[in-house]
C-alpha cells in the first residue's frame, strides 16, 4: 500500500467505523437472529440453526395477509403517483402566473405530520354515531350509500390507504419533476418549435426522454419507499393493524418485536430478510428495464 | 430566397419589479440579405443580432416591422411554415436521440402529404450527411462527437428540410481558435454549395469579414453601416464601425482640422482638403502608417512586435486616444529601436476623420492617385 492510500484510508476510516458499528453489524445480527432458532430474548440462548423461522414466517397468514397488502400499495400507488406528479408538474411548469402558489400548496402536504394528516383523513372518511364522514356525505349526493371506509369492508380500507400514500407521497415527487422540467435546456424547445413539432411529440420525444433518469429514481424510490410502508396504516386503522387486516411487512416486523405478541426477534428478523430480499429484486429489475433506455 | 427586413421593431417589458417601461432590442430596422448569398449580421453584444435572428426564424414577434422572404410577407407566421433552417448557439442536439435520429427529426414532424416515406426520409438524412461529411457519425450520439462534428450535424438538421433560408446563431463561438477557421471556411463552402441563403449573427468582426458576401453591423439595435466586407471596411459611416472593424483595431486620435490640414497634438499631418474646420476624431488604421525619415507624426517608440509576416511597432503619441498606438509594417528596416522615436507619414485613405460629437464620418477629398 503506497502512501498516498494509506492516507485516504485514513481519512475514510471514521465513516467506515460508524457505518461497520450502524449499519454493517446490524444488518449481519439481523440474517444471524434470522436463522437461529427458539431464539429466548430473556436468556439469549436459542437452540439450532436454521430455516424454521422463515417456514414459521411463510406460513403466518398475517404475514401472508401483509405481503397482499403491501403488494397492492406498491402496485396502485408507485404507478399513480408518479404519473400524476408528472401531468401536475407538467402543468405547472406551463403556466406562468401563480406557479410559485401553486407550488407551496402542493407541496404542503409533505412538511405535514403524518399522524396529524392521519387524522385529518379520519374525518374525512370514519363514520362515527354522529356523522358518516365528509367523502360519505359527498357520495350520497350521488345516491351511493354509505361506505365504512375505517372499519369496512378490506377494498374501502385498502383504497384509503391508498389514497392517503399517493397523496403524501406526491408533493416530493412534483418538487423532483419540476425542477427536472426546469432543468431541461430551453434552446431544445426552439429548435423543436423551429422544426414544427407538436406538443406531444415535444412532450414524447424531448420532455420526457431528458427527464427520464428523475423517473428512474422517483420510480425506484417509490418502489422502495412503499415497501417499507408502516407509519400510514397506523395513522389511518391504529396500532392494531393484524385485527384491521390492513398490516404491512414493516408492521409485521414490528408487531413482531414490539406488538402485544411481541418478543419474537427471529420471526421478525425472518421478515426483514425477506423484505430486503424482495425490494432488492424489485429494484435489480427495475435497474435492468430501465438501464437501456435512459442515457446516462 | 431574398430576405427583406422593414422597419423591424422588438421591445421587450423592462425586467424587474419597480422598472416601467420598455428596452428596446432591435429599432427600426431595414436591410435586405439577397439571393443566395451569405450575410454576416454583426455586432457586440447585446446590440440586438439574435433578436432579429429569433425574428426572422419566427420564435419572437416583432412589436412592429416586417418580414418578407421573397415576395411573401412571414411576419405572423409561424416558424415552421416559414421554411427556416436554425442553427443554434449551442446546436441544440437532442442528446438522447443518435446523429441519424437527430437529422431525421425535423423530416418526421412533417404532416399530410408533405410527409416522404420512411425511406425516403432516410435518404434524405443521409445525402444532408453527406453534404457535411458526417455519414461516418450517423450512429453516434450528440456528446460523443467533438465541437465541430456536433456543428456540422447541427447543420445538416436545418438543411435536412430544404429550408429557404438558413440562420446561424454565432455558429462558431462555442469552437477553439483553430477549428474555427476549418469550420468557418467549411460553412462558406456548403452555403455556396447549396446556393441558400444564409444569415448568420456574430460579435467577431474577422469571423463576419472572411466569409461574407456582405455584412451589417448593429449597434444597440440600430442599424450602423452594410455593405461588402472591404468596403465597409475601406469607407466606415461612423467611428463605432471603424473601430469595430479589423485586427489590431483601428488607432484613435483626438484631433483637430484647420485650413485643410489635420492637425494632432498642434502639428499638421495630413492635407484633408474639403474637411471643415473643428475639432475631429481621426482613425488610422494600422496599416496607414508609413516610416519616413521626414514624417509629420512623431511618436515615440515602445517595443517592436515580429510576428514573422509582418511588425508591429508599438509607441505613444500625445494625441493618442488610448495611448498607445499600433502600426502594422511589411519589415522594421526603416525603423531604429536605438532611437527611441520613429516618424510616420500618413497614407490617406487609410484615414478616417469623424465628428468629435456625433462621431459621423467626415469626407475629404483623396488626392489623385
Amino acid at each position: 500500500m503506497d502512501r498516498n492510500s494509506r492516507k485516504a484510508w485514513l481519512y475514510l476510516l471514521p465513516a467506515l467505523v460508524l457505518l461497520a458499528a450502524f449499519l454493517l453489524y446490524p444488518l449481519i445480527d439481523v440474517l444471524i437472529y434470522s436463522v437461529e432458532e427458539c431464539y429466548n430474548f430473556a436468556s439469549q440462548t436459542y437452540q439450532g440453526v436454521g430455516l424454521y423461522n422463515y417456514s414459521y414466517v411463510l406460513h403466518d397468514p398475517y404475514f401472508l395477509q401483509a405481503v397482499e397488502n403491501t403488494f397492492v400499495l406498491v402496485v396502485i400507488t408507485v404507478p399513480i403517483s408518479t404519473l400524476l406528479a408528472l401531468l401536475i408538474s407538467t402543468a405547472l411548469s406551463s403556466i406562468q402566473k401563480l406557479q410559485q402558489l401553486f407550488q407551496t400548496i402542493y407541496f404542503l402536504p409533505y412538511v405535514t405530520n403524518t399522524l396529524a394528516v392521519g387524522l385529518v383523513f379520519m374525518v374525512l372518511f370514519q363514520r362515527t354515531e354522529y356523522t358518516d364522514g365528509l367523502v360519505n356525505l359527498m357520495l350520497s349526493w350521488f345516491g351511493a350509500g354509505p361506505i365504512d371506509f375505517i372499519n369496512g369492508p378490506h377494498w374501502a380500507k385498502m383504497f384509503v390507504l391508498c389514497f392517503y400514500t399517493i397523496w403524501v407521497v406526491l408533493p416530493f415527487k412534483i418538487l423532483v419533476l419540476t425542477s427536472a422540467l426546469a432543468s431541461v435546456d430551453r434552446t431544445y424547445y426552439r429548435a423543436a418549435r423551429v422544426d414544427g413539432t407538436s406538443r406531444t411529440r415535444i412532450f414524447f420525444r424531448i420532455t420526457l426522454p431528458m427527464i427520464s433518469p428523475m423517473i428512474v429514481y422517483l420510480v425506484i424510490t417509490g418502489f422502495i419507499g412503499a415497501f417499507k410502508a408502516y407509519s400510514d396504516a397506523v395513522a389511518l386503522f391504529g396500532v392494531d393493524l393484524n385485527a384491521a387486516g390492513m398490516n404491512t411487512i414493516v408492521g409485521y416486523v414490528y408487531d413482531m418485536l414490539y406488538g402485544d405478541s411481541g418478543g419474537y426477534p427471529s420471526y421478525a428478523s425472518a421478515a426483514a430478510v425477506l423484505l430486503f430480499a424482495i425490494v432488492l429484486t424489485i429494484t435489480c429489475i427495475n435497474l435492468l428495464v430501465t438501464r437501456k433506455r435512459v442515457p446516462a | 430566397m431574398k430576405i427583406t427586413l422593414e422597419g423591424l421593431t422588438k421591445q421587450f417589458p423592462a425586467r424587474g419589479r419597480k422598472a416601467q417601461g420598455v428596452t428596446t432590442a432591435v429599432e427600426n430596422l431595414s436591410f435586405e440579405v439577397p439571393d443566395g448569398k451569405l450575410v454576416g449580421l454583426l455586432g457586440p453584444s447585446g446590440c440586438g443580432k439574435s433578436t432579429t435572428l429569433n425574428m426572422i426564424c419566427g420564435l419572437e414577434t416583432p412589436t412592429s416591422g416586417r418580414i418578407f422572404f421573397g415576395e411573401q410577407d412571414v411576419t405572423a407566421l409561424a416558424p415552421e411554415l416559414r421554411g427556416v433552417g436554425m442553427v443554434f448557439q449551442n446546436y441544440a442536439l437532442y442528446p438522447h436521440l443518435t446523429v441519424l435520429q437527430n437529422i431525421l427529426f425535423p423530416l418526421e414532424n412533417l404532416k399530410g402529404e408533405n410527409r416522404p416515406t420512411r425511406q425516403q426520409m432516410r435518404e434524405r438524412a443521409l445525402e444532408t450527411a453527406k453534404l457535411v461529411q458526417i455519414e461516418d457519425l450517423l450512429d453516434r450520439r450528440p456528446r460523443e462527437l467533438s465541437g465541430g462534428q456536433q456543428q456540422r450535424v447541427a447543420i445538416a438538421r436545418a438543411l435536412v428540410k430544404t429550408p429557404r433560408v438558413l440562420l446561424l446563431d454565432e455558429p462558431l463561438s462555442n469552437l477553439d481558435a483553430r477549428l474555427r477557421l476549418q469550420t468557418r471556411e467549411e460553412i462558406c463552402k456548403i452555403q455556396k454549395k447549396t446556393g441558400i441563403t444564409t444569415l448568420f449573427v456574430t460579435h467577431d468582426q474577422e469571423e463576419a469579414m472572411s466569409i461574407s458576401d456582405f455584412i451589417v453591423v448593429m449597434k444597440d439595435g440600430v442599424l450602423m453601416q452594410q455593405g461588402r466586407p472591404q468596403q465597409v471596411y475601406d469607407d466606415p459611416a461612423s467611428l463605432f464601425v471603424a473601430k469595430f472593424l479589423g485586427t489590431p483595431p483601428i488607432n484613435v486620435f483626438e484631433g483637430e482640422v484647420k485650413a485643410g490640414q489635420l492637425r494632432l497634438a498642434g502639428q499638421a499631418v495630413l492635407a484633408v482638403p474639403g474637411a471643415p474646420d473643428g475639432p475631429v476624431r481621426a482613425g488610422v488604421r494600422p496599416e496607414g502608417f508609413v516610416p519616413a525619415a521626414e514624417g509629420p507624426l512623431a511618436c515615440a517608440l515602445s517595443r517592436l512586435e515580429v510576428l514573422g509576416r509582418d511588425v508591429s511597432v508599438v509607441c505613444t503619441h500625445p494625441a493618442c486616444q488610448a495611448g498607445t498606438l499600433r502600426a502594422i509594417l511589411r519589415t522594421a528596416k526603416d525603423i531604429d529601436p536605438a532611437a527611441g522615436g520613429v516618424r510616420f507619414a500618413l497614407q490617406p485613405d487609410k484615414v478616417f476623420l469623424f465628428g468629435r460629437s456625433d462621431e459621423k464620418r467626415i469626407p475629404f477629398a483623396l488626392p489623385p492617385l
